[in-house]
């Protein structure tokens, strides 16, 4: 347990370091499907930081009675229930944004990230850097989701949030709303975070951010 | 299986099923606290578009102060040697018949398209048209949400199925489809022609019977 990395940097390490789906390349269904738009992108944010808080802590509070093999069946349990509550909560209080989000919501049981945190940090690490490590996660991933979301809806419709910010003469690329803009912006971005990757790792001073730690992660 | 091996078993799998049963619990809990609001947002979705279908926008906000009636209705229409059932609200305005709303769904060039759809009361004319639901391509197909578009079934007779057309409609029965989405266009229509040759016979019925 000595070498496991503390609560602040589990934290730091979700939001860029380790962004989920700019450097692990998990949680990409959401990342592609609920993109059109910045609202069902935050509104997905908030879902997966519920879920993925509630699975930490519970998966932290329980680690020294799981049982090696059916730990798994137990991450699933608890993953399942808390993404059925957000999954109703959503249909109660804000319905038109859950029928937007549609099977997406549901579908966050199989998102991988959330399975991933509660194997690496969750079933070995205090509930305080369970927690720590479920928020910076949540965080990295709607940073990345909002920076797609970002590019489609404004050059797919002229709007931010709905509120027009591109001149009414815009032609709206509608190809951004559609499938291949997801593709297509996604792809750019990883292009541009493995790009600055590579420029930050030439530098000869490190930052002094996360010493060397993250040189393994 | 020998008593220990029974022991063997739950002293591996306790942990699952006591939380299999504290999550159950805080599902049912949820079901019971959220449920409610869940069916009535469903309800709600449909019946707060009604008044306008029968009345028109304008009218159907003075409307609603005074009295308005909505029943909800479930009438079987057999066809084909199987009953479809439409769910249609009967709208009556000072105890008087005023409309008919009914919701009919159809599929569409992506997804099922489910809308609403206003009658005068003998279904002889079309009072509203609603896209409730719909997953047409953003910025061809989903242009059967705009107003302007649905604008053109107001008023239109029944009395000949409606027919989208490429270019100008024309005649009192032809609709402009919408260029580049003439499978939406044409799903729409054709949901209605359908609702129409359905529900003519059963909703007069209803009217006279009144």
């Amino acid at each position: 347990m000595a070498d496991q990395p503390t609560a602040t940097e589990r934290f730091i390490q979700g939001i860029l370091p380790e962004n989920p789906v700019l450097r692990q390349l998990l949680g990409l269904c959401p990342a592609l499907a609920v993109t059109a738009n910045m609202k069902s992108a935050l509104t997905m944010t908030g879902a997966v930081l519920f879920v993925l808080f509630c699975a930490n802590v519970i998966t932290s509070l329980i680690r020294n009675l799981l049982k090696p093999h059916l730990r798994i069946v137990v991450f699933t349990l608890t993953i399942a229930t808390f993404v059925t509550i957000a999954d109703r909560f959503l249909a109660a209080y804000l319905y038109q944004m859950s029928k937007t989000l549609g099977p997406y919501i549901p579908l966050i049981i199989v998102n991988c990230i959330i399975i991933c945190r509660c194997e690496v940090c969750a079933s070995k690490q205090s509930v305080f850097v369970a927690g720590a490590d479920a928020i910076g996660q949540s965080i990295g991933f709607g940073l990345a989701i909002s920076a797609i979301a970002a590019v489609r809806e404004i050059l797919g419709t002229g709007n931010f949030f709905d509120i027009p910010v591109l001149p009414a003469a815009w032609p709206d690329w509608v190809v951004m709303v559609l499938p291949p803009g997801a593709f297509l912006t996604f792809g750019l971005l990883i292009g541009l975070v493995n790009w600055y990757e590579t420029v930050r790792a030439q530098r000869p001073v490190r930052e002094v951010l996360e010493p060397a730690q993250s040189e393994g992660a | 299986m020998t008593a220990q091996g029974k022991t063997h078993f739950f002293s591996q799998a306790w942990l699952v099923l006591v939380l299999a049963i504290c999550f159950g619990g805080l599902l049912a809990g949820m079901q019971i606290v959220l449920g409610p609001t869940i069916e009535a947002n469903k309800i709600n979705e449909t019946l707060e578009r009604v008044p306008e279908l029968v009345f028109g926008a304008a009218h159907a906000k003075e409307l609603s102060e005074t009295g308005m009636e909505i029943k909800p209705l479930s009438v079987g229409v057999e066809k084909a040697g199987k009953t479809v059932r439409y769910n249609v609200y009967e709208t009556k305005s000072d105890g008087r018949l005023a409309g008919w709303v009914t919701k009919s769904a159809g599929q569409g060039y992506a997804d099922k398209i489910e809308i609403l759809i206003g009658f005068d009361p003998q279904v002889e004319k079309i009072t509203g048209l609603f896209v409730l639901d719909q997953k047409e391509t953003p910025g061809l197909g989903n242009k059967i949400l705009e107003a302007g578009w649905r604008g053109q079934f107001l008023d239109k007779s029944t009395a000949k199925p409606l027919a989208p057309v490429k270019g100008q409609a024309k005649a009192g029965h032809e609709i402009d489809a919408i260029t580049g989405a003439t499978i939406s266009s044409k799903a729409v229509t054709d949901i209605i022609n359908t609702a129409v040759a359905d529900l003519r016979q059963p909703l007069t019925d209803k009217a006279k019977g009144q």
